[in-house]
């Protein structure tokens, strides 16, 4: 059965014919800027999502200077970002807290995401399942465009009166409904994003069921698709009611309404002339909806790509792979009910916290198994230590740090003095910076030659590596020792004003001096990428001698991804299978069939 | 390798690709005003004293768009049963009875909601008045997203309806699950908002 | 499919006694509320009768009575993360701890 498909504008984009297109040549606008191809999408939201990184982390050097020398003033930023920020050279509160809430709203929403599902999710996930493109190749390109326009908004933002969103990513009324202009612009940039998501989540769920390959059965699919198809119902179901809160924070802030604002505030003296009736609550209720669920959505795709290079690298199949499936679906369901873990301190009863730290502790099951899973996979294996095997390997220890530490902030007991404090951001770095970011890279080195047809330098990959995996650790570990010793977060001046701090701000100079060392160890990075484009080692379709369906396309695939429509034989990590010829039999190699 | 199953149904799943997309995208929808539903159960349980919604609201005028959507949903699917019996006059003129009354629909707010202002009842008079605006204002532009698909259907879109039938046949019925959706969601503003 | 015309006319059948019942079901709701009954009572009929009509469009209009199972898991999913999403927030309200 074929389709008829008639005269309608997918054109050029899905005629197959196995080299570079001769027959219709595109403009460079069509080919690059509005291009309907997944990989050329993914390889815009990975580049773009890697400039966001970088951006944030550049605002993020910044804090790290106030925390580390609260006060002192740098004279030469003072002259670039002028009196209204850093008058004298020394940062003001307003502008700090204006760091931090972009830091983390672009590290989050802008830089990881895009990166971890909209570059490695569209890029891989139909090479991965043997497709030609995503289902829906005009909406791929939608949605690119849709997290480009909040991109920009959120970068407009800076410039506005009053500066950028400062109340932190999180956005709490009634202090954000409050706040200056930039906070609209902040809801503005967040509803082109969540769009982005919603699309592009609808794009994946749809393309993984229908555009597999013939033979690839659920339980045949690389562990990374698994992990793309949960976070794309995580995406799906968690975002639409940030969508309503940032809807009804905008009517708070444009339209006078009370939806977060409590009857009786009064600010600065003066009693608001506001209906209030409303509830502060509700903000966060709706917002943690959404921000538990992100945060299975920053590691679930990072675990698949660790999944996918321990298995290549240690030729051994995965340990536990069905059971590391249904962990997955155990977790993407489970984190929709456990969201008011972030939410101890607001009077909750004693009925209402068990729940949620009972469920808490209950997703933290599955978590385990997947790690404790990757591990057990490097037991017996013939392990490779090349770049993108380091990155994965170091992300299994980081990860567990990360998740250990999370354990007495989900219970609500521990949780009271711990809660924001800087041990809350020493966990959700370790699990995101050292976590996910790991992974990312390892994605980025492993099928960097699939996009391009040529090798990272592996000397460049290892200074990258081994300098950035201390510095991470110097940075995030002393964070538990601030945290432990009372020192709250999102403080202008690290604890400088509170007595009970004296013994451990030290420590804030250590993690900033780590911040800027890390920053310099990203340089052999950039360098590598972009040498390595033009003068990387030349390689065939597999140089790793993979199994799963995306080293069957030419590297870099052409329009239409594969020569002849793939046929898958078997499951996607059969590495060293006793009698085989050789160690790896690829997916969609027929001999040997089963 | 063009895309499969735009138009056709892969075999293990039954489905085209279109209509799990627009099944999902309502999926989220769901979640969308499910969350301002909640708002609205939060907030009334909150609060000290909340009005019965005939105090303030025109439920008359209201039980009359409820009226008008459901009769555009009929339209409506009938405009898809028109496409399958392959009946293009008649489709047409289903399809153009949904946009119209869809524009009905629209009307009646427009009175609804001038009246409202002209009695200066704003959304941030009340927290009953700000969950009212914002509930049937993002329905309404909701209705509006509908009509402008559906009149693209009708109008130029409508010539697929020559080259691929069966294509058609598809995308019309999946303007008409997002249309039937806005008439469920009004199925429950309307008593919820108006009625206790 | 364009020739399932006996198909399709056992569907326009049912199309015309769903709009009738969700014309009456309309008209019943409203009467209802003039009656003014207690909230508690007021807002189980109201849901009940909005959980009726909805159906019916659901099922019939938008051919969910004969829908595929993929379909079906979405819309499960969905409706338990819908619940939660009602009841959790208004749960950790209700269960405030009480100041004296």
């Amino acid at each position: 059965m074929h389709d008829t498909g008639t005269a309608h504008s997918h054109g050029p984009d899905h005629v197959l014919d196995g080299g570079h297109g001769g027959h219709h040549q595109q403009g460079f606008l069509r080919t690059w800027v509005f291009s309907v191809d997944h990989k050329v999408i993914g390889m815009q939201y990975s580049v773009t999502g890697l400039l966001f990184l970088m951006f944030g982390f550049c605002l993020m050097m910044l804090m790290r200077w106030q925390l580390a020398y609260p006060g002192e003033p740098v004279a030469w930023l003072g002259a670039i970002l002028g009196e209204a920020r850093m008058p004298g050279g020394v940062m003001l509160p307003e502008f700090y807290n204006e760091l931090g809430a972009m830091h983390g709203t672009i590290m989050v929403f802008l830089g990881v995401v895009p990166l971890a599902v909209g570059g490695f999710g569209n890029f891989v996930l139909p090479l991965q399942i043997g497709a030609p493109d995503m289902a829906f190749p005009k909406i791929n390109m939608m949605s690119y465009q849709a997290y480009v326009l909040g991109g920009v908004i959120m970068l407009a933002s800076f410039f506005v009166p009053g500066g950028a969103a400062q109340s932190g990513w999180t956005s709490y009324s009634p202090l954000a409904a409050l706040a200056g202009s930039g906070q609209t612009w902040w809801l503005l940039g967040m509803v082109c994003l969540i769009t982005s998501s919603l699309l592009g989540s609808i794009n994946f769920i749809v393309t993984t069921v229908q555009l597999r390959a013939k033979g690839l059965t659920f339980f045949r699919f690389p562990f990374f698709v698994w992990a793309q198809f949960v976070t794309s119902f995580l995406l799906l179901l968690a975002f639409p009611p940030l969508e309503a809160a940032g809807v009804l924070q905008l009517m708070d802030r444009v339209a006078g309404t009370s939806f977060f604002m409590p009857s009786g505030l009064v600010v600065s003296g003066q009693a608001l002339t506001i209906s209030g009736g409303g509830n502060p609550l509700l903000w966060q209720h709706l917002f943690w909806f959404l921000a538990h669920p992100e945060v299975y959505v920053l590691i679930l795709p990072a675990m698949g790509i660790v999944a996918e290079i321990i298995a290549n690298n240690t030729r051994k199949p995965l340990f536990g792979y069905k059971t590391m499936v249904w962990s997955l679906i155990w977790l993407g369901f489970t984190s929709f009910i456990v969201w008011a873990h972030h939410m101890f301190m607001t009077g909750m009863g004693t009925v209402m916290s068990t729940f949620f730290q009972t469920t808490t502790m209950i997703i933290s099951i599955p978590s385990v198994i997947i790690l404790t899973s990757l591990m057990i996979s490097l037991w017996g294996g013939s392990i490779r230590f090349n770049t993108p095997m380091l990155f994965a390997l170091a992300f299994l220890p980081m990860f567990g740090i990360g998740g250990l530490t999370g354990l007495p902030l989900g219970l609500n007991i521990t949780d009271i003095p711990l809660h924001d404090t800087y041990y809350v951001i020493g966990h959700f770095h370790y699990v995101v910076a050292p976590g996910t970011i790991f992974a990312l890279f390892a994605g980025i080195y492993y099928w960097f030659p699939k996009a391009t047809g040529r090798m990272m330098n592996e000397t460049l990959g290892r200074i990258h590596f081994w300098p950035s995996f201390v510095c991470m650790n110097v940075i995030f570990m002393p964070m538990f020792i601030v945290g432990l010793a009372g020192v709250s977060r999102r403080l202008y001046d690290g604890g400088l004003s509170y007595e009970f701090a004296r013994p451990v701000l030290h420590w804030n100079a250590v993690s900033s001096w780590g911040a800027w060392a890390l920053g310099l160890a990203q340089i052999p990075f950039i360098i590598n990428f972009f040498w390595s484009i033009r003068h990387g080692k030349k390689v065939d379709r597999n140089p790793w001698q993979a199994t799963t369906l995306e080293w069957a396309a030419p590297s870099p695939p052409p329009h239409g991804n594969f020569v002849t429509e793939p046929v898958v034989h078997r499951g996607p990590y059969e590495y060293s299978v006793p009698g085989a010829k050789t160690d790896y039999l690829p997916q969609f190699d027929a001999t040997e069939a089963r | 390798m063009e895309i499969p199953y735009v138009v056709t149904a892969r075999q293990d799943t039954g489905l085209n690709n279109g209509k799990i997309g627009i099944w999902l995208f309502l999926a989220s929808e769901v979640m969308l005003f499910g969350a301002l539903f909640a708002t609205y159960i939060l907030l009334r349980v909150g609060a000290p004293t909340w009005p019965h919604g005939s105090s303030i609201l025109n439920v008359p005028m209201a039980t009359f768009n409820t009226a008008v959507l459901i009769s555009s949903s009929v339209t409506m699917v009938m405009a898809w049963a028109s496409v399958m019996r392959r009946r293009f006059a008649a489709y047409r003129g289903y399809m153009g009875a949904t946009v119209l009354l869809g524009g009905v629909f629209l009307v009646v707010k427009y009175f609804e909601y001038s009246a409202k202002f002209h009695h200066e009842l704003f959304p941030r008079t009340n927290t009953f008045l700000a969950i009212y605006f914002t509930l049937t204002g993002l329905h309404m532009l909701h209705v509006i997203g509908g009509m402008v698909v559906n009149a693209y259907f009708w109008g130029p879109g409508a010539r697929l309806y020559h080259q691929n039938p069966e294509w058609f046949a598809n995308r019309v019925e999946n303007c008409g699950l997002f249309w039937h959706f806005v008439d469920l969601v009004w199925i429950f503003l309307f008593p919820v908002l108006y009625l206790l | 499919m364009g020739d399932h015309s006996a198909d399709i006319d056992k569907h326009i059948r049912i199309y015309v006694v769903v709009f009738v019942s969700l014309m009456a079901l309309t008209l019943i709701t409203v009467a209802i509320s003039y009656l003014h009954l207690p909230l508690p009572y007021a807002v189980a009929v109201a849901l009940a009768v909005a959980c009726t009509k909805g159906s019916l469009v659901a099922c019939y209009f938008m051919h969910l009575i004969s829908e595929k199972r993929l379909i079906f898991m979405v819309l499960a999913l969905t409706a338990v993360l819908f619940l939660a999403l009602m009841m959790l927030p208004i749960f950790t309200v209700a269960d405030r701890v009480q100041v004296p």
